[in-house]
């Protein structure tokens, strides 16, 4: 069984009314490549209705506004990998969402549809993490549309799960505008067999102070570390507390991320001992890449 | 219902579907635009892409209602819009044309997703890189063609565009050509794959059609004890359900044993999950579908076995109690000399054991078959005077014999009608919904089609055997080989399929392409609730190669000794005995294939190795090694089995010929061997050959597409139908203008007196005849001219001729267990991440003998393909079932390369010409995919030091391994970590 009806509002209201319309009968879709395979194969019960919105004006744009990147819910992984301005200020995001699938699907899977999926080794959501991004949140209030920006981390309720109500949407997200010496980076290790996730997917951004050989700001990512998508808070603070950024700092921003990070065994996919081997290789592998380019613009 | 406004192909259409329509399901069945190919219905495979206002999709899951308003370009649309002037199909798009020329479309299922996915590469930038095409490309697969060919015509079709120039194919050297033989020559199908013309059996829509949907066990092995289908009946579109009871005839099929029920049920119990219980027929396919979940059925859960080794236990569960032996299927045994002497005169002796996964054909176009009742007339099909099933098929004529039998009708009251098929590798062999389709179609008179689902594919058919192959070698200080010991497990599934004959081949070459003093082989082939296994590419031999190879490196390793060399120094050649004790007498050509790998690896070094050719070369966090294997695999079926192909040649006034047999184009280009040597016997340009294949009533039998057995077996039927037409052609002008037959030559559609001929025929008194009187313009007739001479002399333009490979003998009676066997050797360069673990396998040398090449273009097409299959089934590939479920239940959770897999490649060919094979041939189809799983290990272990000893290799495992300085591993893909 799948959908009746296929809703394509022109405008978030519209959207946010359809929703309201059908109490919780209804569901979101953007590309669809995820939420449509898991009706298809009978892991996700088909709704009523779908509510398209990627035709909602303005929802795939990207721009810079208020000294930030604005990347609306519905861009897509194929834009979000070809944007010049996601490349400059959030190349860690470029990175992660260049790796996602093949064209076909980049073409049409968005942001918004990886971040909702609430996956935590999703590469987009990973690399956007690691830009201490915010998500936009529109909800219906009162026959109205009322939106508010909140940290990404706080959308993610488990695997799989996020905290949307039905009644609402991802808007956009954004992330600051790349200061001066800062840089980032993602990376990743699949499996060649069948398994569609990565093992472990590591972002970072860097921000150095002049001299390049301290950090003033560190945002690491990492997934799959934990239920959601996992900040290695630790290691950010052994980069910023460290006095000079060498290898022994590197080092110990590993250590950091091998003890925070919640790795464990999943079936066919990897070992938790596996996990923290890799834990350990992507993240000097992304740390090393970040800091060259931060110390290079 | 809503209406739904687009344009396709420039054409405005609207529609008024379903909103839950699918832009592939529209297309196909709503537009009637075919070309557009489902492969998987999960966004996996590619072969559905189309392109909606610029950007390619993946028309499967892409809901339809999305393409409100759009632009949507397909396969078929591709060449009008390159040549906005002419008319559609008038022209092809140069991506279509390089397709054809380079031989970038094999089966031709994934070819228009792939030309229109890399149409919006070129659209974007008229110059890719290799990186950015394999970019694009990515995600998009092929099963067949190994990939090289797609990036060469995607290359070639770039130039096309850019300079006007199409760029020829490169291709390895060759013997010299005769007129159609040896030659690169296009596909006869390939315009039709590339235009998305060619019909699959999905794309066959009858006016009137039902829609049938197989309801299949939940459980491994449980006795059926009731089915209550009312709930469904009642359900809106269904027409009925069937079930064990409806069946007229035998209750079961198979091509070896008759021992698979058409359902489950009555006195056989489901044996594995794949087992159907009940057939749903109703108006659509999705009200089918969607009555499954009603049919109440009632199960008595009886025990599973899973493990072969755990089959062959006394208290095992018995899954075929009418047969004798428990579940052995089938004990197989190679007794060759005293192996205690051997062993004992070993200075060097190995034992390891080894594992190799259940794997997956994954041919792209899923089973499909329509049935249609006899005296059934079609707008576009016409009439049909018997009960028919349309489905692609590897033996047709078994088809034929089996629907029969099971709906207890004679044989020639049914036909089979092949259609193009999309992929096949031993995986469309046995009865998939022939028989349904038939009995669905008797029962409600109407034309039903059984289409599987990507899942029920994966579910339901037969697979490669998992094995477990405990191998011992011996060999002397100087490397000879005295002793072979080996116990091999098979784990069949659950019904005979061609397990035995698989089975049997493993354990025939399980002492490799080598003379080895002695051997004592003994394989189990085991009945399990596992999925059946019968035939895939290589037929038992991949398996057994595995180990083989594996050990020869390892004892190689204990001696000191080069692996090629000791190779060389064991290989067989002219003269050598075999274990089964076939001594060979023409056509080895393993020799020659060692030294041309050997010198091309030296040739192609990579930067820092040193002179040691398998002494790792580590470059930044990556470490490489070059590894070797050698493997031979029989052509045809031998083992005494009667083996024999029939074809039947028309010749026509028009001056063209037509060769008909009933074997199988799956996409290997049997076509084309069989135009190229009719047309060779002839005298003919190919292009005046057509060819009818796969139809029981038109085409006489050509026996299983199997076993290598095609360019041999059919490839000799159709030489010989075509010599023996020539030769009635040269008797009647013979006869006419009072010259010897012999002195007629037939050369590029002329049929004409050749001087050097008549200067050789002596007149009775020793002195040359006289010339002949010979009007000047009789002299060279033009073959439609000798057509109708032939015709108007009374003689038939048509003739059968039975072909009848040599005899063999069985196993364990010595002699000539097969007429001939193909050589390959591969050498592989991987790499391997010391920081991950992860392997590629960077560059690739081959060296096939096969005889004689037929169609050169088609031959590199399947030693690519081949080769590609096996770094699959070396790195990649892994049917997990677990307790009898599968745990692949989709494509995504099976992954074959992609093109970003596949290395550079160098090939080879060694024609070492078999005297009976068509001229020299013998086959190549599988010994392509053998060598090379094992080259990649022994390469991972000079790379690393660690020997993996199960597939798939398992990166996570490798990298621990490296870590803990492990020699030897034993966990592979799909084995829970500790």
């Amino acid at each position: 069984m799948r959908w009746q009806a296929y809703h394509r509002p022109a405008t978030v209201e519209e959207a946010l009314s359809l929703l309201h319309q059908y109490a919780g009968n209804a569901q979101v879709v953007a590309g669809g490549t995820d939420l449509i395979l898991e009706v298809q194969q009978g892991t996700h019960a088909a709704p009523a209705a779908l509510v398209d919105v990627t035709a909602i004006r303005g929802f795939d744009a990207v721009s810079v506004k208020g000294g930030a990147v604005v990347v609306g819910a519905a861009a897509t992984h194929a834009a979000i990998e070809s944007s010049p301005l996601i490349r400059q200020h959030g190349t860690a995001l470029a990175e992660s969402c260049s790796v996602v699938g093949g064209p076909q699907v980049r073409n049409v899977a968005t942001l918004g549809g990886n971040v909702a999926h609430a996956l935590p080794a999703a590469d987009g959501t990973i690399g956007l993490l690691a830009l201490d991004a915010e998500v936009q949140v529109c909800s219906w209030v009162d026959g109205e549309v009322s939106s508010v920006w909140q940290p990404l981390l706080s959308i993610f309720a488990g695997p799989g799960k996020n905290r949307l109500a039905p009644h609402q949407l991802l808007g956009a997200f954004r992330f600051s505008v790349c200061p001066a010496h800062s840089g980032s980076a993602f990376d990743r290790v699949m499996r060649p067999q069948g398994v569609a996730l990565p093992i472990l997917g590591v972002a970072a951004r860097v921000t150095l102070d002049d001299t390049g050989m301290r950090v003033r700001a560190a945002t690491i990512a990492v997934g799959p570390a934990g239920p959601i998508p996992f900040r290695a808070t630790e290691s950010e603070a052994v980069l910023l507390a460290a006095p000079a950024l060498g290898p022994p700092a590197i080092e110990a921003a590993v250590a950091a991320a091998q003890q925070q990070a919640e790795l464990r065994t999943s079936k066919h996919r990897a070992s938790k001992e596996y996990r923290h081997e890799l834990i350990a290789v992507l993240l000097r592998r992304v740390l090393t890449v970040a800091i060259e380019r931060a110390r290079s613009c | 219902m809503s209406i739904l406004n687009l344009t396709v192909n420039g054409v405005q259409q609207k529609l008024d579907v379903p909103a839950h329509r699918f832009l592939g399901e529209l297309l196909r069945y709503d537009l009637g635009l075919t070309g557009t190919k489902i492969g998987c219905n999960e966004a996996e495979c590619g072969a559905c892409t189309v392109i909606v206002d610029g950007h390619s999709v993946v028309s499967c899951i892409y809901p339809a209602f999305k393409a409100q308003g759009a632009a949507v370009t397909t396969i078929e649309g591709v060449a009008a819009g390159w040549h906005p002037t002419a008319e559609e199909g008038a022209c092809l798009h140069p991506l279509q044309e390089a397709f054809v020329e380079h031989g970038a479309t094999q089966c031709g299922f994934c070819t228009p997703g792939f030309i229109l996915q890399a149409k919006t590469l070129l659209d974007a930038n008229p110059a890719p890189s290799d990186a950015e095409i394999k970019h694009c490309l990515k995600d998009t697969y092929c099963r067949c063609t190994g990939y090289v060919s797609i990036l060469n015509a995607v290359k070639a079709a770039a130039e096309k565009m850019r300079s006007g120039h199409m760029p020829a194919p490169s291709l390895p050297s060759q013997v010299e050509p005769l007129a159609q033989i040896g030659r690169a020559l296009p596909r006869p199908d390939a315009v039709a794959k590339v235009t998305g013309q060619a019909l699959y059996a999905d794309d066959y829509l009858f006016v009137g059609m039902l829609h049938g949907a197989t309801l299949r066990s939940a459980h491994p092995h449980a006795r059926i004890l009731a089915i209550d289908s009312a709930a469904a009946m009642a359900l809106p579109g269904v027409r009925c359900v069937l079930t064990q009871q409806d069946i007229p005839g035998e209750l079961r099929h198979g091509l070896v044993e008759y021992d698979w029920p058409a359902f489950a049920g009555g006195p056989y119990p489901a044996r594995y999950v794949g087992d159907p219980v009940a057939l749903v027929v109703a108006d659509s396919d999705e009200q089918a579908h969607a009555a499954l979940a009603h049919i109440r059925v009632e199960y008595e859960l009886l025990p599973a076995v899973t493990d072969p080794v755990a089959a062959r236990q006394p208290d095992a569960p018995v899954l075929h109690p009418d047969r004798p032996g428990g579940n052995l299927l089938k004990h197989i045994q190679v007794r060759h000399g005293d192996v205690e002497a051997g062993f004992a005169a070993a200075d060097v002796v190995v034992e390891r054991t080894y594992r190799t996964p259940m794997t997956e054909h994954a041919f792209l176009e899923p089973e499909c078959a329509v049935g249609v009742p006899a005296g059934w007339e079609d707008p576009r099909y016409g009439r049909h005077d018997k009960l028919t099933i349309y489905v692609g098929s590897q033996i047709p004529y078994a088809d034929r014999d089996q629907v029969a039998r099971c709906l207890g009708l004679p044989k020639d009251t049914v036909r089979v009608k092949g259609t193009v098929m999309g992929g096949g590798f031993g995986g469309k062999e046995d009865i998939a919904g022939q028989v349904h389709a038939a009995l669905a179609a008797q029962v409600t008179g109407r034309p039903v089609k059984i289409l599987y689902t990507r899942e029920e594919s994966l579910r339901f058919h037969p697979k490669r055997h998992a094995t477990l192959i405990r191998i011992k070698t011996g060999a002397r200080e100087d490397g000879t080989l005295t002793a072979v010991e080996a116990e091999l497990y098979g784990d069949s599934g659950a019904y005979a399929s061609l397990g035995e004959k698989v089975m049997t081949r493993a354990t025939t070459h399980a002492t490799g392409p080598y003379a080895v003093g002695s051997a004592q082989i003994d394989c189990y082939a085991m009945y399990t609730n596992n999925a059946p296994c019968g035939a895939f590419r290589g037929f038992g031999v991949t398996q057994s190669a595995f180990a083989v190879e594996s050990n020869l490196d390892l004892v190689a390793e204990a001696l000191g000794m080069d692996p090629i060399a000791l190779r060389r120094k064991n290989a067989l050649r002219v003269g050598s005995t075999t274990a089964t004790g076939q001594q060979l007498k023409e056509s080895v050509g393993l020799l020659s294939c060692l030294e041309k790998v050997e010198a091309e690896m030296r040739a192609w070094p990579l930067e820092g190795a040193s002179e040691q050719l398998f002494a790792p070369v580590r470059v930044g966090s990556k470490v490489y090694g070059w590894g070797v294997a050698a493997g031979y695999k029989n052509t045809g079926l031998g083992g005494g089995a009667p083996d024999k192909a029939e074809a039947e040649v028309e010749v026509y006034p028009n001056g063209r010929a037509e060769i008909r047999t009933s074997s199988a184009e799956m996409g290997q280009n049997l076509i084309g061997v069989l135009a190229a040597c009719t047309a060779e016997e002839l005298g003919l340009p190919i292009q005046e050959v057509s060819v009818l294949v796969m139809d029981t009533d038109l085409s006489p039998d050509g026996g299983p597409t199997t076993a290598s057995r095609q360019t041999y077996l059919s490839g000799n039927a159709a030489r010989l139908a075509a010599r023996s037409m020539r030769e009635r052609i040269q008797g009647v002008l013979a006869e006419k203008f009072d010259l010897p037959p012999a002195v007629f030559a037939f050369h590029e559609g002329l049929a004409y007196v050749d001087e050097n001929r008549l200067a050789l025929v002596k007149g009775e008194d020793g002195t040359p005849p006289p010339q002949p009187a010979l009007p000047r313009r009789l002299h060279t007739l033009s073959f439609a001219e000798a057509v109708q001479t032939l015709i108007d002399e009374g003689h038939a333009p048509k003739l059968r001729y039975e072909y009848w490979a040599p005899k063999t003998q069985p196993l364990g009676t010595g002699g000539d267990m097969h007429f001939g066997f193909s050589y390959a050797v591969h050498a592989a360069l991987v790499s391997v991440d010391c920081e991950t673990g992860e392997v590629a396998v960077e560059r690739v040398v081959s060296a096939h003998d096969i005889g004689r090449a037929i169609n050169l273009l088609s031959l590199t097409g399947q030693i690519e393909g081949g080769i590609v299959m096996g770094i699959g089934n070396a790195l990649t590939e892994h049917y997990i079932e677990e307790q009898g479920r599968p745990w692949t239940q989709h494509l995504g959770q099976y992954k074959m390369p992609g093109i970003k897999q596949t290395p550079q490649m160098r090939h080879f060919v060694v024609e070492d010409p078999t005297a009976e094979g068509p001229y020299g041939a013998k086959g190549v189809g599988e010994i392509s995919s053998i060598p090379i799983s094992p080259a990649i290990t022994n390469a991972i272990s000079h790379a690393t030091g660690v020997r993996c000893r199960a597939l798939p290799v398992d990166q996570d495992a490798l990298l621990l391994a490296m870590k803990r300085g492990d020699r030897e591993l034993d966990r592979r893909w799909g084995d829970l970590p500790a």
